[in-house]
């Protein structure tokens, strides 16, 4: 049975625990019980009702089912790197009972039969769910528009470009129009080709001293001003992906204010880490957008909390060791990231960067409303959840972690908050073994 | 909470401090730089015996490992390595292996094979030798003989060699490096070795489009006109500007370039007196500098070809007898446990 379909049948009782719902509602010493893949009860009716199994959640954190807008699965395609099967397993170690699985697949999901192929194998091998996220070029080539129709039929959540820029404004207003024909979000990764050109590192103080070719903030403002103005003109909902500079967040909130219908996302790898993780030229902080400075770190922390910037996605994007093991200019950007999202958002609670509910909201609320859905745990919703213990600390190293990927930059570092459960449709995507 | 400060130089140190690789200036103190430049001062008589030879890396391989053609510094390396009587192996990479698909680390995997005891890396992009010092096994060293933008270490400290000879001290001086810091390794290490043994101040000469973003936080101050910038100059460093650089809307023309930009007797004459001109070479006249300047009185252009062969003989012994500390201080541990 697919995971999009509900569960019928077994029941699981969660009891004890913090709920921390996307929308802002906290309550102690919760009692969910889920059935038919539904939340079936809450509280008193749930801590009465028999089920099949019941999980004890004390002192753990009960929240929504995390949602991923940028994930990338490599299937089909580069099997190498990962499938669908091993990175939506490693997306549920994690806490997300969805992903939006990245158009930059071999070929390219630009047609209804690539999307119905990756609805089919995620039908069958994915935990949790999957949605398409569809190409709005011809083969991501910036040139010519997909068949966005078909797409949508097929399926995807949206459409963009993944993290390949539209070749100028003219092309990028019709992909606007086209869209907005069918009522699909465009998700558009902000970058001037022309101002980033073969840049692969911020272009500030460590570039300037490593000789690495830089990518100007520039190249990302221009570039998010000139999508919002097409956005407002054609009337398109917009999603800005994977924001780096405190500049797009100002941007972002004027418009907001206009009322154009814009929102945004930040990867998590870039609340936490600046220019300077590459003063070792260590190629698995090497990502597009770059790791920028310490003023756009904490702007974009704010944008979170304001909730200027609705979600905080991972930007998964599995590698197999050869895109890695070579000169940083050689090596192909991107980490995996997508086990680890909630604990380096636990690192910023802890540093008090941000709070629990801010982060709970910017992993589940605010990312599902970007693409149209609810994730809420009142009953009657879909059961996708998870259950994490945020004081357990772990260690992740390659042989722990699930992904297919082998450059997480947080191997070998101590962090905080553990997955007991993620639950997706009613069913269980993961559970910690008991010790 | 960002990530901590992972600098290059810690990879190139032992643990007491002593070179181990030479891939960067960065994090090389003062007393390290001296040392560097003292060593070499003791091998330059070694260019003048009849018989040009010491036995420090008698035994040893040496692999000048040059994926970037550069007869030039590749021929100092051979030379410095064959004065320290090491065994010379000379790859052109950039016509073999990897232009047949062999990764760079496939590559290094086989020459580690073959036994060698150092490589001498020229690379065109940047933190290719410090990817190579981290992938190779314990107890081979390292030289960076220019990786893209970043370093060029041993070009660095042969004009800082050949500034002591002419100054006598660092204290005080001022320096300028003129024309395409954007693209220069040598300049990034120039910076950075004249700010560490002391000069008062370094002067960057050049036009907005051939600077890198924040270059004053690497130690210099920026000038745009030429002339108000030879002012009191101790020493001026002309970088070579390739041709290519004129197309891509970097600079208008070579004519523009040269007659703002170019070292010419009269624009010498605004220096102090004694100032010396520094060029890495290979030259382009009537481009960066005047013949009549190159050839000059003030030039020192073909010193610095001579101290090359010592800062590399200086560096690699050094770096070699790193190792061989490091590998016996293992040894011992290991005993001990």
């Amino acid at each position: 049975m697919s995971v999009t379909e509900q569960h019928e049948g077994a029941s699981l009782k969660i009891v004890g625990g913090r709920l921390i719902d996307g929308n802002g509602a906290e309550s102690d010493n919760v009692a969910l019980l889920i059935r038919d893949g539904r939340i079936a009860a809450t509280g008193d009716d749930a801590r009465r009702a028999t089920a099949d199994e019941t999980v004890t959640a004390e002192g753990c954190v009960i929240a929504p089912g995390f949602v991923d807008l940028c994930c990338n699965l490599r299937e089909p395609g580069n099997g190498q790197k990962g499938n669908i099967a091993s990175e939506t397993r490693a997306a549920a170690h994690g806490g997300f009972s969805t992903v939006c699985a990245s158009p930059e697949t071999s070929p390219v999901n630009d047609s209804g039969a690539v999307t119905h192929l990756i609805r089919d194998v995620a039908a069958t091998r994915s935990p949790i769910h999957v949605l398409p996220v569809g190409a709005v070029t011809r083969g991501l080539e910036g040139d010519l528009l997909s068949d966005m129709a078909g797409l949508a039929a097929a399926g995807c959540v949206a459409v963009g470009n993944g993290s390949k820029g539209v070749r100028n404004a003219r092309i990028l207003r019709r992909c606007m129009a086209y869209a907005q024909t069918f009522g699909l979000t465009v998700m558009f990764s902000p970058e001037n080709l022309a101002l980033a050109a073969d840049g692969y590192a911020h272009d500030g103080l460590v570039t300037s001293r490593l000789g690495l070719l830089g990518i100007p903030e520039v190249a990302e403002t221009t570039a998010v001003m000139e999508m919002i103005l097409l956005a407002e003109e054609t009337g398109v909902r917009l999603h800005l992906s994977q924001l780096s500079c405190a500049r797009s967040v100002e941007m972002l909130a004027e418009a907001r204010q206009r009322g154009v219908a814009v929102t945004a996302d930040v990867a998590m790898h870039q609340l936490l880490f600046t220019e300077s993780a590459l003063a070792g030229f260590d190629s698995r902080f090497h990502v597009r957008p770059p790791l920028r400075r310490e003023e756009d770190r904490k702007a974009l922390i704010a944008g979170v909390r304001a909730g200027t910037i609705d979600a905080i996605v991972s930007q998964h994007q599995p590698h197999d060791s050869a895109a890695k093991q070579a000169p940083l200019a050689a090596t192909e950007p991107g980490l995996s990231s997508v086990e680890s999202v909630l604990s380096l958002g636990l690192e910023l609670v802890e540093l008090n960067e941000m709070t629990l509910p801010e982060l709970v909201r910017a992993l589940t609320s605010g990312p599902a409303a970007a693409i149209g859905r609810k994730a809420s745990l009142q009953e009657g919703e879909i059961a996708d959840l998870c259950v994490f213990d945020p004081a357990e600390y772990w260690t992740p190293d390659n042989n722990t972690l699930v992904s297919a990927g082998r450059h997480a930059p947080v191997t070998g570092r101590e962090l905080p908050g553990v997955v007991r459960l993620t639950v997706a449709a009613g069913r269980i995507a993961w559970q910690q073994p008991a010790s | 909470m960002t990530a901590n400060d992972p600098s290059p130089h810690h990879l190139q140190l032992t643990r007491d401090g002593q070179l181990r690789h030479f891939l960067t200036l960065d994090g090389l103190d003062r007393e390290l730089l001296t040392d560097i430049l003292d060593t070499a001062d003791s091998f330059i008589e070694v260019g003048e015996r009849t018989i040009k030879k010491v036995p420090l890396l008698r035994g040893r391989t040496v692999v000048n490992l040059f994926f970037e053609s550069s007869t030039r510094t590749r021929s100092t390396f051979e030379l410095a390595a064959k004065r320290l009587s090491a065994d010379v192996l000379n790859l052109d990479i950039s016509t073999s292996a990897t232009s047949k698909g062999e990764s760079l680390s496939d590559t290094l995997l086989n020459l580690e094979a073959m036994a060698s005891d150092m490589f001498v890396v020229r690379h065109s992009q940047s933190g290719a030798p410090h990817f190579i010092a981290e992938s190779v096994t314990p107890g081979v060293a390292i030289i960076n003989a220019g990786d893209g933008r970043h370093a060029h270490p041993t070009q660095a400290m042969l004009d800082m060699l050949t500034i002591r000879q002419h100054k006598g001290t660092f204290e005080g001086l001022k320096v300028a490096i003129v024309g395409d810091v954007l693209h220069s390794r040598v300049a990034r290490s120039q910076i950075r070795a004249l700010n560490e043994l002391g000069a008062a101040e370094v002067r960057i000469i050049a036009p907005g489009t051939l600077l890198p973003k924040d270059v004053e936080s690497l130690g210099c101050t920026i000038e745009y006109d030429m002339a108000k910038g030879m002012k009191d100059l101790d020493v001026v460093i002309m970088l070579r500007l390739q041709k290519e650089r004129m197309e891509g809307a970097l600079l208008p023309s070579e004519r523009e370039f040269y007659r703002l930009y170019g070292l010419s007797q009269e624009k010498l004459a605004l220096a102090h007196p004694d100032c010396i001109v520094m060029h890495p070479g290979p030259i382009n006249r009537g481009v960066e500098i005047e013949s009549a300047v190159a050839d000059g009185p003030h030039s020192v252009i073909l010193n610095q070809v001579t101290n090359g062969i010592a800062i590399r003989m200086a560096v690699m012994s050094m770096a070699m007898g790193g190792q061989v500390a490091e590998r016996q201080r293992k040894q011992s541990e290991r005993a001990r446990s």
